[in-house]
């Protein structure tokens, strides 16, 4: 088994050349994108261990050591591309920090802008960055999961990534046996989808 | 209205033009805040509304109580492992669990950790631009910076080709045209009271601070495994410790713990030498601006956090005491019991959700989360384009916690006032000496900037314990106590049926408590009480105003077309809006509206 998210011996952000990061709230229904295609990569590919997949929630600028460290940064999330529901995109290289400023909802979208513009103050922009984005279906859904339009893009999506990782000259290969989470196993799809109250509908 | 007197004793008066700053910029979450000025820009009427829906029980209730500080920590962006520990706390509360005293000093290093953090990312990332010129900081001039420096701190970062390295760094960044991270303030305005040279130096030190981070997140990989998001176990903490040469893979080795321990050195120097003189540096030129007090100088409350024995939340035990101050009255300071039924009550008259009756207020235990949107008779706009609220009915997402019916401020100022009125000796005497020095009064503390320095000055006070309770922990240990968790009733075969408990303690930004029922192994219900919920809280049946609102009233305006003064009040609370939306135009700015009506 891997060991995703415990720590080198130095419990150091400089430990890593490469970031994975994926972000957003799995609380808000398709917020939760970027979390659950980092879990998917994480369950199905091994990476060299100066690769972190990182779940990093909404965390905003608290990512930013985690950022700056990294000479390479892929990141997944959901973004308000204007398109129809469902519509996955890679984006690239200066383009990454505009369409992070896209219209949408949550709060860590501003941050994550944010986060971006300070590295490049501080001189440790990472020299690579790539964007996976899904178009939302349907956010403020508190305690709701995926939509299908959505969930039926994590797949091709963590496809994207691989070939991504590859032309960056990463070594990804496929597991069987990866039973490391990027997150809490109580907020593992299935036990997260299962256990939700019954409410009669959506939150206004 | 027109003009009214609170029960609380502020006056209220909404016949000037209205102001609106929706979002305000710079916070977690969403907050919007609506101003009445008068003919001379000074804000006579104040309302504050959280435009974002909330409600744990939606997404807990039926679920295993041993998961639940997992939903929690994403309830907020931020303060992430303070919402887990109050999760952990409030079902040992419920399950009758003893933690090991080695769990209680993890779980001490990793919340004074998270409070350091948090304020200092706070103070230079969110709050400096507030005082900071960061444009002006290029005229400056590197070598009166370089003696500015070495005046106050005996930082070695101080030479004048290090500042002026920083300086053309900032040059480039700010002539590359995306201001990005600057965006959104008010460069140039008169209402920035700093020279030149003190800009560079705060701006620097904001590039320090990103270091700083860098460093302290290690903390709480060591012992929570990850981070973000550290683990955390109902029972202790979720890390072994061994520290014989042959241990096992995975454990607290000594070699982590002296990382921790160079950290703490770091984080003590960072604070002593940068933070805190700056801060004294910054508000030596706004002695004058002593707006911003607010409900500070009436009522303040604290649950109390660290507890220097394990099991033990008395005052006995906390090292950053619990209380409430009411009325100004410094000299009596009351019990607070967070499981009293008439204690810590929430209404929602104002509150966009309904009960079955809106006079009374309701403990946390029988609370009820029943949303019910819609805009007040004289609000303007339509229900999904708000142009004015109406804080004569419901306007806000945030229900109105009140401490015997009285409205709160929560916080470091709150903490520190407490402390203060409890004669807590390292406190007073950190607090005295700082005043002496910058010939203030005690008064001087009500006001945005006492909310600011109180952060500061408490940073140094959480730095120090630190290392206290390192050498505590390290002393237990080597005692041959390695325990970080019990597990003995891990298992819910070992429950009673119908169990409630409450998890209390300090946030970065305040008091924060979680309430939790059990039935039948499941949650029953399942509420939290937060900071920024007692601080931005809309008014109450009786008619008294929120935190925020009351810090608002009575401060002049420069220009009401820059909301600057409002930013820097309400940032001074640190806000923290859980769950919340931020607008953003497809240029990818920030669409902060102003409006004046």
């Amino acid at each position: 088994m891997k060991t995703i998210d415990s720590i080198p011996a130095d419990g150091n952000p400089d430990a890593y050349e490469t970031l994975i990061l994926g972000i957003g709230n799995v609380l808000w229904a398709d917020e939760g994108f970027g979390i659950r295609a980092v879990g998917t990569l994480n369950e199905r590919y091994e990476f060299p261990d100066n690769v972190r997949v990182m779940d990093g929630g909404t965390q905003g600028i608290f990512l930013l050591p985690w950022v700056r460290a990294a000479k390479a940064l892929l990141i997944f999330d959901a973004v308000d591309f204007n398109l129809e529901p469902g519509t996955l995109k890679l984006i690239e290289g200066d383009d990454v920090p505009r369409f992070m400023g896209v219209k949408k909802m949550s709060m860590h979208q501003a941050g994550f802008q944010e986060v971006l513009s300070t590295a490049e103050l501080s001189g440790d922009l990472p020299g690579r960055i790539a964007l996976i984005g899904v178009q939302p279906e349907l956010l403020d859904d508190y305690g709701g999961s995926l939509r299908d339009s959505v969930r039926q893009q994590v797949e091709p999506a963590v496809q994207m990534a691989v070939n991504v990782l590859t032309a960056w000259g990463i070594d990804v290969a496929e597991t069987s046996d990866n039973a490391a989470l990027v997150g809490p196993s109580a907020l593992d799809i299935d036990k997260y989808e299962q256990g939700r109250p019954d409410f009669g509908g959506t939150t206004p | 209205m027109v003009s009214v007197t609170t029960p609380d004793g502020f006056n209220l008066d909404d016949s000037g033009k209205r102001v609106v700053v929706d979002p305000i910029c710079r916070i977690e979450g969403h907050l919007r805040i609506e101003v009445n000025l008068d003919e001379n820009n000074i804000i006579r009427n104040a309302v504050s509304s959280g435009t974002m829906w909330r409600g744990l029980e939606v997404i807990l209730q039926g679920r295993d109580p041993r998961d639940a500080w997992a939903f929690t920590e994403r309830i907020c962006g931020v303060c992430t492992g303070v919402h887990a520990l109050q999760s952990v706390r409030a079902v040992e509360d419920a399950l009758g669990i003893e933690i090991p005293t080695n769990a209680n000093h993890i779980r001490n290093l990793m919340m004074l950790a998270q409070h350091i953090h948090d304020h200092v990312v706070h103070f230079y990332h969110l709050h400096a631009l507030d005082w900071v010129d960061v444009v002006s900081a290029l005229s400056a001039d590197p070598k009166a910076t370089s003696e500015l420096q070495q005046s106050i701190s005996p930082w070695p970062k101080s030479s004048p080709g290090y500042f002026s390295d920083v300086q053309n760094r900032l040059k480039k960044f700010v002539e590359s045209g995306q201001l990005g991270i600057f965006a959104n303030a008010y460069w140039g305005s008169p209402a920035y009271k700093l020279p030149p040279e003190a800009n560079l130096m705060a701006t620097t030190h904001y590039l320090e601070a990103l270091d700083f981070q860098k460093e302290i997140v290690k903390i709480h990989t060591i012992f929570g495994g990850r981070n973000p998001h550290p683990n955390w176990v109902v029972g202790g903490m979720p890390c072994s410790i061994n520290i014989e040469d042959a241990g096992a893979v995975g454990a607290v080795n000594m070699a982590w713990l002296n990382i921790v321990s160079d950290l703490i050195d770091q984080t003590i120097d960072f604070v002593d030498q940068v933070y805190v003189p700056d801060l004294k540096a910054i508000a030596s030129f706004y002695k004058d601006w002593n707006y911003g007090g607010g409900l500070s100088s009436k009522n303040v409350l604290s649950y109390g956090e660290f507890p220097a024995y394990a099991n033990n939340h008395t005052n006995a035990s906390l090292m950053m005491p619990a209380g409430a101050i009411l009325n100004g009255d410094l000299s009596t300071v009351h019990d607070v019991d967070v499981r009293d039924p008439e204690q810590v009550q929430e209404f929602v008259v104002h509150s966009w959700y309904e009960y079955p009756d809106e006079a009374v207020g309701l403990h946390p235990w029988d609370g009820i989360t029943d949303p019910r949107y819609g805009l007040g008779p004289n609000a303007k706009g339509t229900r999904t384009n708000i142009e004015q609220l109406d804080e004569g009915g419901k306007y806000s997402w945030l229900k109105a916690p009140r401490w015997r019916g009285n409205a709160m401020e929560v916080g470091p100022l709150s903490r520190y006032l407490i402390a203060y009125a409890r004669g807590k000796e390292d406190i007073k005497e950190q607090v005295d000496r700082t005043l002496a020095e910058m010939d203030l009064p005690l008064e001087a503390l009500f006001s945005t900037l006492g909310r600011t320095a109180a952060r500061g000055l408490e940073s140094s006070w959480q730095a120090h314990k630190m290392r206290e309770v390192y050498d505590e922990m390290m002393a237990n240990i080597k005692r041959g106590d390695v325990a970080t968790a019990n597990m003995e009733k891990f298992d819910p075969s070992t429950w009673e049926t119908d169990v409630k408990g409450v998890g209390f303690g300090e946030a970065p930004r305040g008091a924060l408590g979680h309430w939790v029922h059990i039935k039948d192994t499941k949650i029953e219900n399942y509420q939290c009480v937060v900071p920024t919920t007692w601080n931005a809280s809309p008014r109450d049946p009786a008619g008294n105003i929120g935190a925020y609102e009351a810090s608002l009233l009575d401060t002049p305006m420069v220009n009401a077309d820059q909301p600057l003064e409002i930013l820097r009040t309400v940032h001074s609370f640190d806000p923290c809006l859980a769950c919340s939306t931020h607008v953003i135009s497809h240029e990818g700015e920030e669409l902060t509206t102003i409006k004046i009506r």
